[in-house]
């Protein structure tokens, strides 16, 4: 059973790139030309994204080494207990409405520290596939037409986020 | 606020470092998260655009049309207001799947647009109508089919399973789409 899972998920990504190459040879999409478009908005991705991964691994790599993290960590576990949520998950929690690629970097980093395959990782990721940069995404579009009065969305947008946090740290859990 | 987070931590950090006497360990802290930092970028920029590749092919297949009848009864549901606005709908629908395919770039301009959109027809113009409200509330959810980036994130970490997670992503957005959904529909009546 276990070999059958793992077979699937093997070739999960596989599968997933012949059928969109299939599908594109179908619809007579010059797949290679536009593989090679696509690719580059990567680049672009990752080096748009690079200083702000390197600023906060910087700003993790001193609170992991003087030790302060540990003494934060101590401080807020209580709290993190109460809620359900694994303490070294919390500063996704916190950072991701507020910036996408600093809570990638923080996702990374804890990701490397407690593994990509732990549930501490799993629950990382789903969080990060789950939400969105909230305060960005409200600021970019109320602006873009000069509107102040957003009528209380932040709170609506706050309550799916949480929402979508807990949901990500209950389904981790129960799958894991 | 990172502008205060962010020094915040070094400064406490090294002070802490200094106090309890870590200095060395800091030392190579910094320079081990620098190197960290370009080693990830680095296997990370492969995964990264596979899928910002093999996306661009899925956009530009009939896969968009389909997805666009798919998602008409959700519009209509999501946005009573714009029962005669076609164009507004067509804008939210490309927005919409945009995001879906994990094309956050292609994403923000269509849904500009779509806000433009509303605003013509908007009455008030410095307050959200309810249409962008939900609109926003959307976005702010991130529907995705496949979420590439945390795939690759989890492929360039050497996970054993990096797909794993889509499953409970599609779980948890979904979860989180209707508390947002609900939330909204409630701030619509309540808030004027």
């Amino acid at each position: 059973m276990a070999n059958i899972i793992n077979y699937i998920s093997n070739t999960t990504i596989p599968i997933i790139i012949v059928l969109i190459i299939l599908y594109g040879i179908r619809d007579k999409v010059r797949v290679f030309d536009t593989f090679l478009d696509g690719a580059k908005e990567g680049i672009e991705i990752v080096f748009k994204m690079f200083p702000t991964l390197l600023g906060i691994f910087l700003a993790i790599g001193v609170l992991r080494a003087s030790g302060l993290i540990d003494a934060i960590v101590n401080l807020i576990t209580p709290i993190t207990n109460l809620l359900e949520i694994p303490s070294n998950i919390l500063p996704i929690a916190i950072l991701r409405p507020i910036s996408g690629s600093a809570s990638m970097a923080v996702a990374v980093d804890i990701m490397q520290k407690y593994g990509v395959d732990t549930l501490t990782g799993f629950i990382t990721s789903t969080i990060m596939g789950s939400t969105e940069t909230t305060f960005y995404t409200i600021a970019i579009y109320t602006s873009a037409v000069g509107i102040k009065k957003t009528r209380g969305i932040l709170f609506a947008a706050l309550a799916a986020d949480i929402a979508g946090m807990i949901a990500s740290t209950i389904i981790c859990r129960i799958l894991s | 606020m990172l502008n205060i987070l962010w020094p915040a931590f070094i400064t406490l950090s090294v002070i802490y470092a200094i106090i309890f006497g870590k200095v060395e360990e800091l030392n190579e802290g910094i320079f081990n998260s620098l190197s960290n930092a370009v080693e990830f970028s680095i296997t990370f920029l492969g995964t990264i655009c596979l899928w910002t590749g093999m996306m661009k092919i899925a956009q530009n297949t009939s896969i968009i049309r389909k997805l666009n009848r798919l998602l008409r009864p959700f519009i209509n549901f999501l946005f009573p207001d714009l029962k005669n606005n076609e164009i507004a709908k067509q804008e939210i629908s490309m927005n919409m799947i945009a995001n879906i395919l994990g094309l956050g770039n292609a994403a923000t301009p269509l849904g500009i647009k779509a806000m433009k959109t509303m605003q013509n027809e908007n009455r008030k113009k410095d307050t959200l109508t309810n249409s962008m409200m939900m609109f926003i509330v959307i976005n702010t959810a991130s529907i995705q089919l496949i979420p590439t980036n945390v795939i690759a994130i989890r492929t360039s970490l050497n996970s054993q399973n990096p797909t794993a997670i889509i499953i409970p992503v599609w779980i948890a957005t979904i979860f989180a789409g209707v508390i947002g959904i609900i939330f909204t529909k409630i701030l619509i009546k309540k808030v004027k």
